[in-house]
């Protein structure tokens, strides 16, 4: 670490900063990039240009008006449910980057148990949608939530299957071993590029992408909002401040999904240890500038994953919701549950 | 994949002639007998025939059934009142011009101001059919023709809310258009149009004639 | 004794109790959502109050009528080139379309042909107006159904038709070009040059929509086996245009009737699909607009030349008499009974409209199926919700 002895109560606000530019750099470049820009190009229009050089002010200015807005609920709803949930879902996000390791040093907490307690607090989302859904006294808002229930709910389990897959070839649940063993360990002898678990375990990758593309109601899983239906779903009846909430919490977390997923797929922010001849033994070893360059590293990685999430957000028509479930239940389960099987035995014998 | 129709090509169609209508005509006068009150044949155009208030479900069945029209191509009425309040083109200052009252109903005849008319058209043989039946003045109704053919549904409310004739039979005959609590039947010719009440047509002004125009003075 | 102001009250309340649809002989169970009148979906001011139960319709009734206009009254104090303004606003996005009936109607009254020259450039343009209807058709498809680009490319190839029927016409929306006798202008030089360039690139949207949205599987397993109406249904309802011919049956008011326009000089083929479910009604439309661009390039092949307006007075009075004429309209058929009286305008006009008839079966079609099937369902049955409210 740095000779500089920084004390308790710094460590801690410089972890609050950090742990909001984590959250929040993904999402405004997701929905800049992304949402603003390369949709637009395969639309084959401009997007937004006015607001700074090429729209890049875009989303402050959005921010800015919907900050503005008059707090409006609606009369019968259920006001402290109501307000609380938008919180309840961006929370989880917080609570979710708090486990994602950005360099050898670089990281808010560290446990063994990541990969559960990352399972596990993604699902507090669903409850805020629920949250909202129940409380919008709307009846679109009430439908929006209830699909929400079964599909968010459907889709956790593949999530976690798929990830079992690489906890088994990793052998250990802690995300920054992960990282480490994806970049020390050697593939069949050549440790060229390190191991990313994806070349193994491409199937488990594929469908931790389309769970997490369900998780984040995106089409063609996005029934739970199903604008042409249920005009925003569970978000129909907030405005300003709340729905701005809503809006970051989604991007935040497509782009938080897309950190965990080039975690424990693509070799988190690490590069192939035999390259700079570190030590996975002791990650002290590791050089200081990877503590810059391993965010930087994780930010590129995001961004690719985040690209295929919103370029098959904007291409696909949206799924009915059984046909949904039906996706979930007998296709992504079994396939994931196979990937387990075959990882479990490879990995014996192997 | 579903096998899909094959080339329908244009070749000549023997579009209907006046023999077939005759055929049509005659078909209905041997159903209904005394029921079919007048008949008109176009050369070359169309045919529209008119039957007693009594035969307007039975004629709808004969047409359907019978001369295979299973088509329905609309359900309405026309008020042949000629309206009091003319084309709305006076001017409120002036006093009101004189105008007939003489109803005169167009072809095929009537007895009465309102008739409720229809078209269905047979799709096989490339025909259709106008039928009219006279409704009485007091109390207007005719057997509704929903069990003839079910998309008479909505044309009847239409009908009903727009001209004040009532469908007996209908299971359902509420406003289609308008308010439930609307007052009136607007297409009846005695309704005014609100709209040139509110404000006088403003084409009353005097215009001076286009050049080179030998038409009367007066916008048209 | 109840005084006025109660009566009123109690009339305003049976009213409102009766447009809520509040019946309490059903049962109570269920839920009774409004899908409408403001929504993305319904293209308009239409609503449509379903009860759920769940996810499942169990019963569904629309309720028109938010844009009434008016216009069978409308039409009884305007003279005849005056209703032709008029009427172009019924299905405002193939606007031309709506008055050829009208038109023709009146011409079969006044016993005038338009000449040869105004009759194929009235079809030319019907076509036109055929090809930007329905092309916003394909685009809001997939808005429906979730997929939001195909629709910008619908808008960025349909403002070349709309370009194009403004160079002919002055309007792009609202042409009011047609005229008893003919047409109000020739057409520009150089325009059916463009025009065939317009119809290659409608030809490549075609494509580019069939490989985008009709072969995506999620598209295919939202439409396929919904909605279906069998062939005798269609025909009590009177359904119309792509509908109709999407349930089997072999109509095309084009080729079907003999009116003068100039269908029966050119080569084309009338599509048909056996299944009768939304993905029929929906492939249909998209063969129909490719059929379109052929017609069109056939027909700028061989316009004769000539007058595009036959010899009428100046001031027309239509003699009396009742004429119908229906035509096969973008969203299906249209059709017109004018009964004149010899005036400068029409005693009576019915206007039969294509969607009036396409969404009264909405009620029995919408039995039995779940919410987002009813978008897809009423997304392939294809309204405009000036055509049925009128």
């Amino acid at each position: 670490m740095f000779a500089v002895d920084v004390p308790y109560w710094a460590q801690s606000l410089l972890r609050v900063l950090g742990g909001t530019v984590a959250v929040l750099l993904p999402a405004g470049t997701i929905v800049y990039l992304f949402l603003f820009k390369m949709m637009s190009f395969m639309q084959s229009r401009l997007g937004p240009m006015e607001a700074g050089p090429y729209g890049s002010m875009q989303l402050f200015a959005e921010v800015g008006k919907w900050l503005q807005k008059e707090d409006i609920a609606p009369e019968r709803a259920d006001l402290r449910i109501f307000r609380a949930a938008p919180l309840v879902v961006l929370m989880s996000t917080f609570l979710l980057v708090a486990v994602v390791p950005f360099g050898p040093d670089a990281y808010f907490t560290q446990f063994d148990a990541g990969v559960f307690y990352m399972l596990a607090v993604s699902s507090i989302s669903t409850l805020g949608i629920l949250m909202a859904g129940w409380s919008s006294a709307n009846k679109y808002s009430l439908l929006g939530g209830l699909r929400a229930a079964g599909q968010l709910i459907a889709y956790e389990l593949p999530m976690v299957l798929a990830v079992l897959g690489v906890v088994i070839q990793a052998g250990t649940m802690n995300l920054q071993q992960i990282v480490v063993k994806q970049n020390s360990d050697a593939i069949f002898g050549w440790d060229g590029i390190g191991f990313p678990y994806i070349l193994t375990q491409f199937v488990g990758f594929l469908v931790f992408m389309i769970a997490v593309q369900a998780e984040l109601t995106q089409t063609p899983f996005d029934m739970p909002i199903a604008e042409s239906e249920l005009v925003s779903g569970y978000m129909t009846e907030y405005s300003g401040f709340r729905f701005l909430i809503f809006f970051i919490a989604e991007f935040a977390t497509a782009g938080v999904f897309a950190l965990i997923a080039s975690v424990l797929f693509l070799g988190g922010w690490g590069v192939p240890f035999t390259w700079f001849g570190w030590d996975p033994a002791n990650l002290g070893t590791v050089d200081n500038w990877m503590n810059v360059g391993g965010p930087l590293i994780m930010f590129t990685k995001m961004m690719v994953l985040a690209a295929i999430i919103m370029w098959v957000r904007f291409s696909y028509p949206r799924f009915r919701e059984d046909q949904l479930q039906r996706f979930a239940w007998k296709v992504l389960i079994p396939v994931s549950l196979l990937n387990i099987m075959l990882t479990a035995i490879l990995k014996v014998a192997f | 994949m579903v096998p899909l129709s094959d080339d329908t090509g244009n070749d000549t169609l023997a579009l209907p002639g006046d023999a077939l209508r005759e055929g049509v005509v005659q078909a209905l006068r041997d159903e209904l007998g005394d029921a079919l009150l007048d008949s008109l044949i176009k050369p070359n155009d169309d045919v529209w025939v008119r039957v007693r208030t009594d035969a307007w479900r039975q004629a709808g069945l004969v047409l359907r059934d019978q001369v295979g029209c299973e088509y329905f191509g609309f359900l309405s009425a026309i008020d042949w009142m000629p309206s009091p309040f003319g084309r709305g083109e006076d001017d409120p200052t002036e006093p009101t011009p004189e105008r007939s009252t003489e109803i005169v109903q167009g072809y095929t005849g009537g007895d009465t101001r309102m008739q409720v008319f229809a078209r269905v058209t047979n799709l096989s043989k490339h025909f259709g059919v106008t039928i009219k039946a006279d409704v009485a003045d007091e109390m207007p109704a005719v057997d509704s023709w929903i069990p003839v053919y079910a998309g008479a549904n909505w044309h009847e409310r239409e009908c009903h809310e727009m001209f004040g004739i009532g469908f007996h039979g209908h299971p359902d005959l509420r406003n289609m258009y308008l308010p439930t609590d609307f007052e009136g039947h607007p297409l009846r010719k005695d309704f005014p149009l609100l709209a040139r009440l509110v404000k006088p047509w403003p084409g009353i002004a005097d215009v001076e004639p286009l050049p080179g125009d030998d038409s009367e003075e007066g916008a048209e | 004794m109840t005084d006025l102001a109660d009566r009123q009250k109690l009339s305003y309340i049976a009213a409102q109790a009766a447009d809520a649809r509040l019946n309490v002989e059903l049962e109570t169970e269920g839920m009774t959502l409004n899908i409408g009148p403001q929504h993305p979906a319904t293209h308009g001011t239409l609503r449509i109050i379903v009860r759920l139960d769940g996810e499942q319709v169990i019963w569904a009734e629309p309720s028109a009528g938010y844009m009434h206009r008016g216009y069978e009254k409308l039409t009884e104090v305007r003279t005849f080139p005056q209703v032709t303004a008029l009427v172009n606003r019924i299905d405002w996005l193939g606007s031309f379309a709506n008055e050829v009936p009208f038109i023709l109607a009146a011409e079969k009254l006044m016993e005038i042909e338009a000449p040869p020259r105004a009759q194929w450039i009235r079809t030319i343009l019907f076509e036109l107006s055929r090809i930007a209807n329905v092309s916003l058709f394909l685009g809001d498809l997939g808005v429906q159904l979730g997929a939001i680009t195909p629709v910008f490319m619908a808008f960025r190839d349909r403002e070349h038709v709309l370009n194009l029927i403004e160079g002919a016409t002055g309007g792009r929306f609202h042409p009011n070009f047609d005229r008893i006798g003919g047409l109000k202008d020739d057409l520009p030089a150089g325009w059916i040059a463009e025009t065939k360039q317009v119809m290659k690139k409608l030809r490549n949207f075609c494509d580019e929509i069939e490989s985008l949205l009709f072969g995506n599987e999620i598209f295919q397993s939202r439409l396929r086996g919904i909605g279906v109406i069998p062939a005798e249904v269609a025909k009590q309802y009177g359904l119309s245009g792509a509908n109709l011919r999407a349930s089997g049956v072999d109509w095309d008011l084009r080729r079907d009737q003999s009116l003068p326009l100039a269908y029966d000089k050119v080569d084309w083929k009338v599509w048909t699909h056996p299944d009768g479910d939304s993905f029929a009604r929906c492939w249909i439309r998209l063969q129909e607009t490719r059929e379109a661009t052929m017609i069109v390039d056939q027909l700028l092949d061989g316009i004769p030349s000539g007058p595009v307006m036959a010899k009428v007075p100046r001031i027309i009075k239509v003699p009396e008499g009742e004429a119908w004429v229906s035509t096969e309209n973008p969203l299906g058929e249209m059709g017109y009974y004018v009964v004149s009286k010899g005036d400068l305008g029409p005693f009576r006009v019915k206007i039969r409209s294509a969607s009036f008839n396409n969404i009264s079966i909405v009620p029995w079609v919408l039995r039995g199926v779940y919410v987002p099937d009813v978008i897809s369902i009423l997304a392939s049955l294809y309204f405009i919700l000036g055509d049925i409210d009128r």
